[in-house]
């Protein structure tokens, strides 16, 4: 095999006449830069890729990097001596597949895979059994088929399915790339997958090779080293390793991998050691499917098939005893019976014939009924189950109202098991930033040295271009403009000639800075005027670095040793000492500049909490309280807050800080936390400059989502790392909060506290849902809904509550409130309280995020939703449900939930009445024939009955049937309460279904037996009624309840029993069968034709009078909106002003 | 209906016709008044003139399976069934309540015998009676598959139990004659049963379970066996032996002697001879009638108590008040 091993560590080389100097990868989802990557994998013959790496800064819960590697765990990869790398082990080739199958083993394969299904399984030991001569019930042909279709049908599933990766792998798998084979460059097919876009995020990250490395290009000799890197794992925002080169040892980190699927930007070129390739691609570790879930419908349905299983062996068994008596009773005439004829006088002795003795003879009747009445069991349903839901899929992924313009990104079903739980959902969880929000983030304000500017507005217009500077001739421009103060825009104009001055100064040149945003420099059409467009992997950088610009200081380049900032026209040049990297424990990043002047200053920017933990105690504390009002009015407005700090460092305590550094940088052993503890070293007495605020706008059509979701009863639950300021004016201005709840908010410091005012609380909401009660004396089955209590909580708290007793009260707590708001939770935090919600209640919850820090909640859910937007795919690879906008969960649940719910709901319990008429009209023929389990249906009817005479129709309905309309579910959300009360499948309607399954089996069954008893019916016509009155019985019963008809379902309906006789006909067209002609001898009398008549009718009218009744007298919702969508031309006036008050305004009540 | 159609054509035919007529001596006759001779105007469109005649199905039943055995065997019929030197014949009188329109159908109706039984069910090889060529298909046939001098043809239970009791009918000592031709389906004859396989070494076992066949006549042409091979699908059936094509009046006295060879002893089988004219809805069978009774009524009853229950307390339709989260408590304004 080819070597193995891909990427890592990348060496690159300065492009003399780049004027950018850094190497910066940026994941893209094109593929298209395949060759333009001109790389180079130490090692022969090999395969090669080069891969693109990507790295989330902030989520420690990736970062392994503290983890040492040892010798078990590691991998050793020798650079440029394939040979000796995998003498040890054979490392995987690069060469994808994601395709399960090759044309060879499909089949084997296929089968294989198929029969570690139970339902498969069923039906092979049925279809094993009736083999054996002595049970052989069905001919051979017919006993194997159920069998063969239901493995034919998945097979043409998974080959299609299979056929569309493969054809992915091929394109990428041809992709062409250089390698370096004995020391020269040789075109190689770049076996590669398909461009996945791993993390999703479409912005810049920073790679670079290390420093060692760099040089050796250049040298001509041959390379040798040796890389000990981690085993392939699924981390993308991890990585270590170490290099030993020219007896050196390197450290390698997250941030000198280039991962498999991202893209290289800002350089021609990179070089290269595979380390890992193939499918130990960290992309394709990824890749794994979406979490097998299973339904809640389904898990009921399992425990009704139980039932059903149950009373299959109990009519086996009253079979079984029957013909025991009756064999028992005639002992003594079996010899003789023409009949039976136990004796056979041919040979000399007389022998018994085919009989093997009482025991075994009743033990082979029990076998023979299970195999007759096999069906009682659906096992079909599953599989017309998986059809239903891959229609239904199919709907959701093409229907425009869930199809995102601004991200063309279409609805996905990553699950295809659970499209019915959408129906039933009682709890949602959303995250905030990049959920209910865009995301998108624009600076809106500034707070300096004390002084508010935030009157941006007026301005916005008059300067149409922007800020913009002249380089040799040509304009630079930012990308994206920003609102600009005009107060503001003059003091920093004016240059750092007054006090106000120097701190704005100080304050923009820090948001320039401060920061790992890239510039790159974009052509536009005219060739004067270049854009800049800062790519970085923070949005809040990236909104802060276009204010920065917008008032007049303008980075222009970073590299690892430098930033150049164009301020106020003046290009300068800064050397970037030291950067501490921004992580979730001191929740802020600082740098380390050295000016021209030679003055070193660390600038700093964070959270609020954490800045002024930091700050110097001698600074002024009136500019501190003034700055911290600020930020309360800031965040009261829903936006996102950031403070500034400033320290000079003197020479000494940059001597020190510069040693820590190194040392700490270099370190083999727990380098992260090393890093760390410099960082707080240096990030100490700073100097506050200012905060920033900047917006997060809400996604379009969020408000109205969450109205339209609490109006159908579900709890939203936010969940989000926001202050809790933001929060709260997030929530109002989401309508999540209105302004006639009350409140109750819950900050504590330690468990003491938190018990307390989690009681306090509790005993509040009684007390408001009593009143409220009083007041309404509320009759609405929404009732701890309708009370406005809204409970805040932060993370804090949550710390003391979460995997302690008081997660019980806390639930409580939750619910009685209708909005429950969480903040400064951690991602951890997240999961914990989906699963303080999912642990003790049996409704459904559905999380719904979009990034990395949503995974935990999301897998967590019973539906997982994962929003593709800025923050990357984390989330939705690890989603069920895949969209592009918040407001899209409204039509996802209200309307195709609701009918995915009813459809399956309907589906199922039809499958169970289907099969269970069938096989009590075999049944009740048993009893009139010595209970020997002949059939009058023939053989193939009875196999054809679940396959073609009935199936087509309850798929049809399955996928196509509305109960309401799009309009209606989305004017009354209330009638989403129809899947929280499960109201389409329960119980109650389970035993009724079954009881009209033994009224109609027995009308179906007795009607033509009473006819024609005494007559001279044979066995094969009266079998033809059976079947001909069965399924045109069980066709009108779906006819019944098919509310809507469309042409698709006439004819499957319609069809259906047209296809029956067909079916019935040309079976009885066969001359070696015994039926021959049966069907055309008995069309002719008029016995049929009544009996067929009488039977429907008899058998339809109990279930036609309940239905009738109930509908009349106890409507239920769906059943009034239904009827008010068809008459709605009557009584629009006058309903519209009933009906809107209560929907509008739901607290009202 | 079809007639009516029929009709409608020939008269405008037939009308189109008298005009050309009228047209050729329109000189001579045209003022005449005599109006035009059509079979419409002349009420003479060809009918169909159903007359509501109460289509009642006449049917005697005889059980005969015990009064056959003379009375010194009465406590031990097997013995007489199964003996070969016992006469077997018997006669029966039986009287014709009503006037039976011919053609008379002959059935014989058997109690408790299992044709729907499965091993019974299974004996049999219908390849083997359709063609000479698969003569030696005989392996679902066993006990009855093959003698000791090849393949038994027709093989199996179901031809070794053949029926073979014999009717003979007079009427005031006049023979009544016996149809038995086109008593089995025409497909079966023409298609299932072939006309080149003779019967062979068929009831030569040690066990005589029926009637012989003559090796003479081709299976197809063997009608009572075609007729028998149709298993019935219930325990009580009958199968048709023949048609008497004259009517039998009223109160006639029908001797039948009965060949009573057929062992229904063995399991407490009845036998009976049932003689049966037939309307088009079948035999004598009340049931249908009864249950189109019952459900009409029920019906009636159930569009009535809807009518009712739609006068007296009426749901207006669609009306969103009704919505349960509409449904307020009293007291709630609107």
């Amino acid at each position: 095999m080819d070597s193995k091993i891909p990427v890592e560590n990348l060496f690159s080389i300065e492009p003399v006449l780049s004027s950018s100097s850094r190497r910066s990868i940026s994941t893209h989802s094109k593929a298209s830069s395949g060759n333009s990557i001109r790389e180079v994998n130490f090692s022969d013959l090999g395969s090669k890729p080069v891969r693109y790496g990507s790295h989330g800064a902030e989520s420690e819960t990736y970062s392994m990097s503290q983890k040492e590697i040892n010798d078990e765990d590691a991998r050793l990869v020798q650079i440029n001596d394939p040979v000796k790398t995998n003498e040890r082990f054979e490392f995987a080739g690069n060469s994808i597949r994601t395709g399960k199958y090759s044309i060879l083993t499909f089949l084997p394969r296929n089968l294989f895979e198929q029969f570690h299904r139970v339902a498969y399984i069923y039906f092979l030991v049925i279809a094993v059994l009736n083999q054996l001569p002595q049970l052989a019930v069905f001919g051979r042909g017919a006993s194997i088929m159920p069998l063969a279709i239901v493995l034919l049908v998945t097979a043409v599933k998974d080959a299609y399915e299979d056929y569309r990766r493969h054809r992915s792998d091929t394109i990428e798998n041809n992709r062409l790339a250089s390698v370096l084979v004995n020391d020269h460059f040789q075109q190689k097919k770049w076996k590669n997958i398909q461009t996945i876009n791993l993390d999703g995020e479409s912005n810049l990250k920073t790679r670079y090779a290390k420093q060692e490395t760099v040089l050796k290009i250049t040298e001509k000799e041959k390379i040798a080293g040796l890389i000990k890197c981690e085993k392939p794992n699924r981390n993308i925002y991890g990585f270590q390793a170490n290099m030993e080169i020219d007896g050196k040892r390197v450290s390698l980190g997250p941030s000198n991998i280039i991962l498999r699927g991202c893209e290289l930007k800002n350089t021609a070129w990179a070089v290269g050691v595979a380390v890992y390739a193939g499918r130990e691609t960290k992309v394709m570790l990824n890749s794994s499917g979406a979490p097998s879930k299973r339904s809640r419908l389904e898990t009921h349905m399992n425990s009704e098939i139980i039932f059903l299983s149950l009373f299959l062996i109990a009519l086996c068994t009253v079979v079984s005893v029957c013909a025991a008596v009756w064999l028992r009773r005639h002992r003594d005439e079996l010899d003789y019976l023409p009949f039976y004829r136990r004796k056979d006088f041919s040979e000399a002795e007389e022998e018994n014939y085919n009989y093997y003795g009482w025991g075994l003879e009743i033990f082979f009747t029990f076998l023979m009924s299970v195999i007759v009445f096999q069906i009682m069991i659906p096992i079909s349903l599953y599989i017309s189950m998986e059809l239903v839901r891959v229609g239904q899929a199919y709907f959701m992924i093409r229907d425009t109202q869930m199809y995102d313009e601004s991200s063309d990104s279409r609805f996905q079903c990553r699950a295809l098991n659970i499209n019915e739980d959408l129906g039933q959902i009682k709890y949602v969880f959303s995250d905030k930033t990049g959920t209910l929000t865009e995301n998108k983030m624009e600076f809106q304000c500034a707070s300096i040295w004390g002084v508010d500017y935030s009157g941006g507005k007026a301005t916005s217009q008059d300067q149409e271009d922007g800020y913009f500077v002249e380089v040799d001739g040509k304009v630079l421009r930012p990308k994206m403009k920003v609102k600009t103060d005009p107060e503001l825009l003059q003091i920093a104009k004016n240059g750092k000639e007054t006090k106000d001055g120097c701190h704005v100064h100080d304050f923009f040149l820090a948001l320039a800075a401060c920061n790992t945003i890239v510039p790159l420099i974009l052509d536009t059409p005219d060739p004067i005027v270049k854009l800049i467009d800062y790519q970085g992997e923070s949005p809040d950088e990236q909104a802060l670095v276009y204010a920065a610009a917008s008032y007049g200081f303008m980075l222009i380049e970073r590299t690892s040793g430098h930033v150049v900032i164009d301020i106020q026209g003046v290009r300068q040049r800064f050397n970037v000492l030291g950067l501490h990297e921004f992580d979730s424990d001191r929740k802020r990043m600082s740098v380390i500049l050295g000016f021209p002047d030679q003055s070193v200053k660390v600038f700093v920017k964070g959270a609020d909490t954490s800045m002024f933990s930091v700050m110097d105690r001698s600074m002024n504390i009136n500019v501190k309280r003034i700055t911290e009002a600020h930020l309360y009015s800031y965040s009261s407005l829903g936006l996102r807050t950031l403070v500034v700090g400033m320290r000079e460092l003197s020479t000494s305590e940059f001597d020190d800080w510069h040693s820590a550094f190194e040392a700490a940088s270099t370190a083999l052993m727990g380098r992260a936390s090393l890093l760390r503890k410099v960082a707080s070293n240096i990030e100490n007495n700073l100097c506050i400059l200012g905060a920033s605020g900047i917006e997060d706008k809400l996604q379009q059509g969020v408000p109205e989502a969450i109205e339209s979701l609490r109006t159908a009863g579900i709890k939203v639950w936010v969940l989000t790392g926001d202050k809790q300021e933001t929060a709260i004016s997030i929530g109002y201005s989401s309508k999540l909060l209105t302004s006639k709840m009350t409140q109750i908010i819950i900050n504590s410091n330690s468990m003491e506290s938190c018990r307390k005012s989690l009681e306090d609380a509790i005993i509040m909401s009684k007390k408001l849902t009593t009143i409220s009660g009083n007041i309404n004396n509320t009759g609405g089955t929404l009732g701890t809904v309708l009370t406005p209590v809204a409970l805040i909580i932060d993370g804090t708290s949550l710390v003391y509550i979460l995997d302690s007793e008081l997660e019980e009260r806390l639930f409580q707590l939750a619910c009685n409130c209708s909005v429950v708001l969480c903040c400064r939770v951690a991602p951890l935090q997240k999961a914990g309280i989906v699963s303080l919600v999912k642990k003790r209640t049996v409704d459904m919850t559905l999380a719904i995020g979009d990034g990395a820090n949503d995974v935990s909640m999301i897998q967590m859910a019973d539906v997982g939703v994962g929003i593709s937007g800025q923050e990357g795919r984390q989330a939705v690879m690890a989603s069920d449900f895949a969209m592009g906008q918040f407001r899209f969960l409204v039509t996802l649940l209200l309307v195709h939930g609701h009918w995915n719910y009813q459809r399956m709901g309907y589906m199922i319990l039809y499958n169970f009445y289907r099969n269970a008429v069938f096989v009590l009209v075999l049944f009740w023929y048993v009893l009139f024939t010595c209970f020997t389990l002949t059939t009058a249906i023939t053989e193939w009817s009875s196999v054809l009955y679940s396959v073609i005479y009935t199936s087509v129709p309850t798929i049809v309905v399955g996928i196509l049937d509305k109960d309401l309309n799009r309009r209606t579910l989305l004017k009354y959300p209330q009638l989403y309460g129809a899947g929280h009360r499960q109201e389409c499948y329960n119980k109650r309607l389970f035993w009724i279904t079954m009881i009209d399954t033994f009224w109609q089996s027995a009308v179906a069954f007795f009607i033509p037996l009473l006819a024609y008893w005494g007559g001279t019916i044979d066995a094969s016509s009266i079998g033809d009624l059976w079947t001909l009155a069965v399924v045109i019985l069980v066709n009108l019963h779906l006819a019944m309840d098919v509310i809507r008809w469309n042409w698709i379902t006439h004819v499957a309906i319609w069809g259906s029993i047209i296809a029956t006789f067909i079916c019935v006909i040309i079976i009885d067209a066969i001359p070696t069968l015994v039926g021959y002609w049966a069907i055309f001898e008995i069309v002719k009398t008029g016995k049929f034709w009544l009996c067929l008549l009488a039977i429907i009718v008899a058998a339809l009218i109990p279930r036609f009078v309940v239905k009738v009744l109930y509908q009349l007298y106890t409507p239920c919702d769906v059943q009034i909106a239904r009827e008010a969508e068809k008459f709605r031309t009557l009584s629009e006036s006058a309903a519209v002003e009933i009906e809107m008050n209560p929907i509008l305004d739901p607290p009202r009540r | 209906m079809e007639m009516d159609t029929n009709g409608a054509t020939t008269s405008s035919a037939a009308g189109g016709g008298s005009t050309s007529t009228s047209d050729s001596s329109s000189a001579a006759k045209k003022n005449s008044k005599k109006p035009k001779y059509s079979r419409f105007t002349q009420q003479e469109l060809p009918a169909c003139k159903p007359i509501l005649t109460p289509g009642l199905v006449v049917e005697i039943v005889d059980r005969y399976d015990e009064g056959c055995v003379p009375s010194n065997y009465s406590n031990d019929k097997l013995a007489y069934i199964q003996s070969s030197r016992t006469n077997k014949s018997c006669t029966r009188t039986l009287s014709v309540p009503k006037l039976m329109k011919g053609p008379v159908f002959i059935y014989y109706q058997l109690d408790n015998f299992y044709q729907n039984h499965r091993r019974y069910v299974k004996s049999r090889s219908d390849k083997q009676l359709r063609s000479k060529a698969y003569e030696s298909e005989t392996k679902n046939c066993d006990p009855e598959g093959i003698s000791p001098d090849g393949p038994i043809v027709p093989c199996g239970l179901i031809a070794w139990s053949l029926f073979n009791d014999t009717y003979g009918f007079s009427v005031k000592s006049k023979m009544l004659e016996v149809n038995k031709k086109n008593i089995a389906w025409d497909s079966d004859k023409e298609n299932k049963f072939g006309s080149d396989v003779y019967p062979k070494n068929f009831q030569i076992g040690g066990l005589i379970g029926g009637a012989t066949l003559n090796s003479s006549i081709p299976l197809s042409e063997q009608e009572d066996l075609i007729v028998w091979m149709r298993t019935a699908a219930l325990p009580t059936f009958r199968k048709l032996y023949g048609r008497i094509e004259e009517d039998l009046q009223a109160n006639e006295q029908i001797t039948v002697v009965i060949q009573n060879n057929y062992n229904t002893y063995s399991f407490g089988g009845k036998k009976k001879l049932v003689l049966s004219t037939t309307s088009w809805i079948g035999g004598k069978n009340d049931f249908l009638g009864v249950a189109y009774i019952t459900v009409g009524g029920l019906c009636l009853f159930l569009a009535v108590s809807f009518i009712l229950l739609y006068v007296i307390k009426p749901r207006p339709l669609g009306d969103p008040s009704y919505l349960s989260w509409n449904r307020s408590p009293a007291g709630n304004p609107t």
